[in-house]
């Protein structure tokens, strides 16, 4: 940690252009990379009846031999437990299952809205881009309680059902897994329209019609020419949905049932319920390192996409 | 080509039909006379009453207003400063590692943000509460403010500046008098979303606060899980109503500082 905090920036610049690097990446490390660590230290260290409640508990006073004791009481048994443990497996797996089924009804419903707002005037077009990201400005807690109102025993939907006929009796909405995915695609939703929309906006009309010119049917060309073009943006889009959905907390403890929960609960019911904290960092390391590999391509993209800007 | 077919109108009624019906919906119960979430007993601003009676949920209003105005400002700093080390800077010692943690927590399950900051918060034996939180959201947003930053300094006319230095301007007169006006739209901008994000946050607000500093979203949340409250309808509303407010208004602004642009723009060409 400490050769980030001592890094020289280039040749001669200025005092006072350092400190424009100096100032954010400090507090990035601070903030950011160092708590990283102290999660993977708790992750090796066990339960205990105490305040904070773990052990070991790393002397610095006690100088090198303090730091050598700590170091022999890490071990790996929260780990061991992890994966010993079916509900902790069936928890990632369901998180996974729940993330990749969403991001695909997510492409399936983005996809085309993306495309209607692209093909649509331009002089619309902002306004439409404007309405997409309106909700998001919401408080997402908000976007769910309106979901609890419409899926509720007597709420909207079942009466709405009842009053067409399709139903006769009302049926189980709230609490189930169908309730968990309305509410994650409804939430997550702009992430996946904007950035396709971005890679279409930018698309040149002239291909389609030089498609159409020479007798490409409409739905061959989206397929030939829409698709390969816009595919970073859906890529992007996918990645942006699917990432934070696989460790999603509010959206299935509010919407979802108690009988199988995804690892973002999973974790928060360790850590605030049964107070093991060493469970709960050992439950972060592993979703991270699920993670890591989708957040590289993801930064990669993005990287990618501002290179082509400049 | 440009012509919209049926099927691109359609999935475009259809996508904001979906976005917009169940907001509509809990905006038009909150005005319900009747305690009854979904028995239509009339208009009625009873519920706003009664919300003005919840000292609680005022409190906790309070609260969240001045962790998202400390944290907004403190994040457009920090971000602001990063979007200017990652474009200007070019390459330095540890850049790789920077943009890193700049993209990591767009995209972080927040349940590992929280609980990595926590952690660190009782490593450090720092009292939980307001300032804790505050830190927590200045950490998340500052990187929606450098993205939003980042992407409008690439896309800038560097010879404006130039032109500063070689008239004799030092540089930090140079980018207070020339490149903080040009990207100041991208500056407001990326307020506004952290203000919004720290205003909206739960999981990361929940990990990080301690007795006395219960945030609005923490508030609503416990509600919410007891049932659904024609009052909680009521309180939805309101913030809707603010946001409507607050976006409208920005946009408006953005409209008259370009209009303004384009008229200084043309008044240029014809000296």
């Amino acid at each position: 940690m400490s050769a980030t905090g001592q890094h020289e920036i280039g040749g001669r610049r200025s005092f006072g252009a350092r400190l424009v690097v100096l100032v954010p990446y400090l507090w990035l490390v601070g903030f950011f990379l160092v708590p990283f660590a102290i999660v993977l230290k708790i992750s090796l260290s066990q339960t205990a009846l105490a305040q904070p409640p773990y052990v070991p508990l790393l002397d610095l006073a006690a100088g090198w031999d303090g730091a050598k004791a700590f170091l022999r009481e890490l071990s790996l048994d929260t780990y061991r437990l992890l994966f010993s443990d079916a509900i902790y497996l069936f928890s990632y797996f369901k998180s996974l299952q729940v993330a990749a089924l969403s991001t695909l009804i997510l492409l399936v419903v983005g996809i085309p809205l993306a495309y209607g707002i692209a093909r649509a005037p331009r002089r619309l077009q902002w306004l439409l881009v404007l309405l997409v990201i309106l909700p998001f400005w919401t408080s997402l807690l908000i976007r769910i309680y309106a979901w609890i109102n419409i899926l509720q025993h007597d709420g909207l939907l079942n009466e709405a059902l009842l009053a067409l006929g399709i139903i006769s009796a009302p049926v189980v909405w709230l609490s189930t897994d169908t309730a968990v995915y309305i509410g994650l695609v409804y939430c997550y939703l702009p992430f996946m329209v904007l950035p396709v929309y971005a890679t279409l906006e930018k698309m040149d009309i002239a291909l389609l019609e030089a498609a159409a010119d020479l007798g490409c049917p409409r739905w061959k060309a989206f397929w030939l020419v829409t698709w390969p073009l816009a595919r970073p943006g859906i890529v992007a889009g996918a990645l942006l949905c699917f990432i934070p959905i696989v460790g999603e907390f509010v959206i299935p403890d509010l919407l979802g049932g108690s009988q199988s929960s995804m690892i973002g609960q999973t974790l928060w019911t360790e850590f605030f319920s049964n107070k093991d904290w060493p469970v709960a960092s050992a439950i972060a390391v592993v979703l991270l390192c699920l993670l890591v590999v989708p957040m590289t391509i993801y930064e990669h993209l993005q990287q990618r996409a501002l290179e082509r800007d400049r | 080509m440009r012509r919209a077919s049926f099927f691109n109108v359609v999935s475009v009624a259809l996508g904001l039909a979906f976005l917009y019906l169940p907001i509509a919906i809990l905006v038009i119960y909150s005005f319900n006379a009747s305690r009854l979430v979904t028995v239509w007993g009339g208009w009625s601003l009873h519920w706003y009453a009664e919300l003005l009676n919840d000292r609680a949920m005022l409190d906790a209003a309070w609260t969240s207003l001045r962790i998202a105005l400390v944290s907004a400002s403190a994040a457009t700093l920090l971000g602001t400063l990063a979007a200017l080390a990652l474009v200007r800077h070019g390459r330095f010692r540890g850049r790789v590692l920077f943009s890193g943690m700049i993209y990591a927590p767009l995209v972080m399950p927040e349940v590992i943000t929280g609980l990595a900051l926590l952690l660190l918060f009782v490593s450090l034996d720092l009292d939980r509460g307001f300032w804790t939180v505050a830190i927590a959201h200045t950490t998340l947003t500052m990187c929606f403010v450098t993205v939003i930053v980042q992407s409008r300094l690439i896309g800038f006319d560097r010879s404006l500046e130039e032109a500063a230095m070689d008239l004799g301007c030092p540089p930090f007169k140079t980018f207070l008098t020339v490149t903080l006006p040009l990207i100041a739209p991208a500056v407001a901008a990326g307020w506004m979303l952290a203000f919004t994000l720290s205003i909206d946050d739960l999981v990361i607000a929940s990990f990080t606060t301690g007795p006395g500093a219960t945030t609005l979203p923490i508030r609503i949340y416990s509600e919410v899980r007891l049932g659904v409250k024609p009052q909680i309808n009521a309180i939805c509303t309101v913030m809707i109503a603010l946001v409507g407010i607050g976006i409208v208004a920005a946009s408006l602004l953005g409209k008259r500082n370009a209009a303004r642009r384009e008229r200084g723009a043309a008044l240029g060409a014809q000296v």
